[in-house]
């Protein structure tokens, strides 16, 4: 049986398969608008890996993800809503 | 009737498409080189740039560099822009007669996505897989002709930076061009997952290997997003970044300073004196001399801010300061834009284009000229040096002048954070943004591209001050000649003018701050830059001398015949007060609307005057 995990609860250098997305979750409905396109768009994708790279210096916010060949930077607020199976079970 | 194939089809244009990071802009540099022009497409702060390209067969075409985007969704002003300059449904230019779609070879399925996109609009294409050299680098192997043929469109591979790799892409627009296919339909966009899923197959067919992410940048980010080394470099970067626009802006200044002085003395010698001398001396040449000063720092700043952006630091900076922007409803990338206002205004919110969300970018233009820029040093330091002792306190480790300057700076650096605060819950509320973006790999910058861009800055910067700023000179100049002192007038000449008529009237509005007749009169010149307003008062007081002992005279005037709190509140208002032409243009520039400039100018001004009301009061009621 697998947890189900969101990329906001990962801590820099761990690694995890993204699952799918889940912008319903957001408290905020007019900021989940779009935001499962905008992930997708800048290359999120079900299947890939992603790495927490780096953390931003105060409350460990923004991170900052390896995703493919790229890195990308995003709000842990908006890292909720990406859902991940890091192999734990 | 033509003779020529290629006259069939006059002004060809072809549009630079593709996202963020892409190298685009660097393509669209080494194309054009010198040929390019920036302006606004109309009713919206979207940049338009655009340039002339001269193929091998002799063909001038137009080509036009469209905002980086991820879709064509309307979400963003540089999305819909985009959309309707493809769709040729955009009101002011026409549609292109094919895209060039620049795609980083090294995140291609990414790119992908985007060139299927924009299949679907019917406009014929090529697809540049740019970053050539980087992907080999990592090792990423991609096969142009399977992707070629899976797309079913010209594929070339390019490195934007180098000249010499281009001759693939030459050609390829040669070809294309002498035989272009005819726009199709438009037909229906699937949705973003469709797309990704065809990206993502096209992507395993022409990909031979898949590569490793660049190194350099992996090993960089370890240490410039280090949560301490990271924030200890960034703000060494800044410092350093400031210490040098203040210590090589210096003799240049002076330099300009001087000249002017010299031209005004050769002007003395040569014309009678009239009031024709008087336009160019007193009006023209001081008056724009004002605001031309501060070029060499302007200058400075963006050549630091074009660095930091085109290697990819700009972004990093972004991450490490989102958090602390976040709190006042801004984000990241607000940061820098206003660091650079410290200086100038000016290339600080020029700066802001970097900010994708209108309403952020807004926000901090609203909030930009409440940093202390160095105009207002001058001001400062007259008042401070007159009022304020220069007494040692806490135990003798700073001095009460340095204090108080630090506290001006502080409460510039506080309303601003509550004005953008009060801005995010009012003027300009809306949906939160998310923060969600790229960090590019690390590039060195390329000095020709540089040097287009800076050009590009200081052209915008001089066309103001050849423009609004020459007019309101002048416009000063003629407020504060006119009329004339009468025949046995006893006052300075200004006193009988315009300037003075309407600072004298001025005054009554002004009396609960403090403020006597002269201050209120050198105000109306003072519009022109901050720094004006010291010689006006030297104007209105009637001193003579060079510019040191004008400063000399009015630090013993304000000593003996200003009121502490009259002081006080004098450096209060200029905290706040939009003194400044230069920025003001700016700003109408930026926003686009008359409406923010004016909203700017006007809660600016009631600030300054609730502040130097307050803090006159106070001073008065703790005198007493």
């Amino acid at each position: 049986m697998m947890t189900i995990k969101y990329l906001s609860d990962l801590k820099k250098g761990e690694e995890a398969t993204i699952l799918g997305f889940d912008a319903e979750s957001c408290k905020d409905i007019d900021f989940a608008r779009d935001l499962e396109d905008r992930l997708l768009e800048i290359g999120f994708e079900e299947g890939l890996n992603v790495k927490i790279l780096h953390e931003g210096p105060i409350s460990r916010d923004p991170i900052a993800v390896r995703i493919g060949q790229m890195t990308v930077a995003l709000r842990r607020m908006e890292a909720a809503a990406v859902r991940i199976y890091n192999g734990k079970s | 009737m033509s003779n020529k194939p290629q006259d069939v089809k006059q002004n060809i244009k072809v549009a630079l498409v593709g996202s963020p990071n892409c190298g685009k802009s660097s393509l669209f540099n080494t194309l054009t080189g010198s040929r390019q022009k920036v302006a606004n497409y109309p009713g919206v702060t979207v940049e338009r740039r655009s340039g002339k390209y001269t193929t091998a067969d002799n063909r001038t075409i137009t080509l036009i560099d469209l905002p980086g985007i991820y879709s064509l969704k309307d979400r963003t002003l540089d999305e819909r822009v985009s959309r309707q300059v493809i769709t040729g449904t955009h009101v002011s230019e026409s549609q292109p007669d094919l895209l060039l779609c620049v795609a980083d070879s090294t995140n291609l399925r990414v790119h992908l996505r985007l060139v299927l996109e924009l299949k679907h609009l019917g406009l014929p294409i090529i697809l540049a897989l740019n970053m050539h050299d980087m992907a080999q680098r990592d090792d990423i192997r991609i096969d142009p002709e399977i992707l070629s043929k899976e797309l079913g469109i010209p594929v070339v591979t390019t490195i934007a930076v180098r000249r010499a790799s281009l001759d693939d892409l030459k050609n390829q627009l040669s070809k294309t061009l002498n035989d272009l296919p005819e726009k199709q339909e438009a037909v229906p966009v699937p949705t973003t997952r469709e797309l990704q899923q065809q990206a993502r197959d096209i992507a395993a067919r022409a990909l031979l290997s898949e590569g490793s992410q660049h190194k350099v940048t992996r090993q960089l980010d370890r240490v410039l997003l280090h949560p301490v080394f990271g924030i200890i470099i960034f703000f060494i970067t800044l410092f350093g970044m400031f210490q040098l626009v203040y210590f090589w802006a210096a003799a240049p200044m002076d330099l300009i300073e001087r000249g002017f002085a010299t031209l005004q003395d050769l002007i003395s010698n040569i014309l009678p004196d009239n009031w024709f001398r008087s336009l160019l001396n007193n009006g023209i040449i001081a008056g724009v001399g004002s605001v031309l000063v501060f070029l060499p720092q302007i200058i400075i700043l963006f050549t630091f801010i074009l660095i930091l952006e085109s290697t990819g630091y700009m972004a990093r900076a972004a991450f490490i300061m989102d958090r602390l922007m976040a709190m006042v409803g801004l984000n990241g990338r607000a940061f820098i834009p206003l660091m650079s206002s410290f200086a100038c205004a000016i290339p600080g919110i020029m700066a802001t284009r970097t900010i994708e969300h209108h309403r952020d970018r807004i926000t901090t233009i609203m909030i930009a000229p409440l940093m202390t820029c160095s105009a207002r040093i001058p001001v400062y330091a007259l008042l401070i040096g007159a009022v304020v002792p220069n007494q040692p306190i806490i135990f003798g480790l700073f001095g009460l002048q340095g204090v108080v300057l630090f506290g001006l700076y502080l409460v510039g650096i506080v309303s601003a954070l509550i004005v953008a605060m009060v801005l995010k819950m009012t003027l300009t509320k809306g949906v939160a943004q998310p923060f969600l973006m790229e960090l590019p790999k690390y590039q060195l910058p390329v000095f020709r591209h540089l040097m287009i861009n800076l050009w590009e800055r200081v052209k915008t910067f001089l066309r103001r001050a050849g423009t609004i700023i020459l007019y309101a000179a002048i416009g000063l100049w003629l407020l504060a000649q006119y009329p004339k002192k009468p025949i046995g007038g006893l006052e300075p000449d200004i006193f009988y003018s315009y300037a003075g008529i309407m600072g004298r009237a001025l005054q009554h509005i002004f009396a609960p701050l403090g403020f006597n007749w002269e201050m209120s009169i050198a105000l109306i010149p003072g519009m022109a830059a901050r720094e004006v307003a010291i010689g006006a008062l030297g104007t209105v007081y009637a001193l003579q001398g060079n510019e040191g002992q004008v400063e000399q005279s009015l630090r013993t005037i304000i000593q003996s015949t200003w009121s502490l709190p009259t002081a006080f509140a004098f450096l209060a208002w200029y905290i706040f007060a939009p003194q400044c032409f230069a920025t003001i243009a700016t700003v109408r520039r930026e926003t686009n609307s008359w409406g923010w400039t004016a909203f700017m100018t006007g809660y600016l001004f009631a600030l300054a005057y609730f502040a130097a009301f307050v803090v006159n009061k106070t001073a008065i009621a703790l005198l007493a």
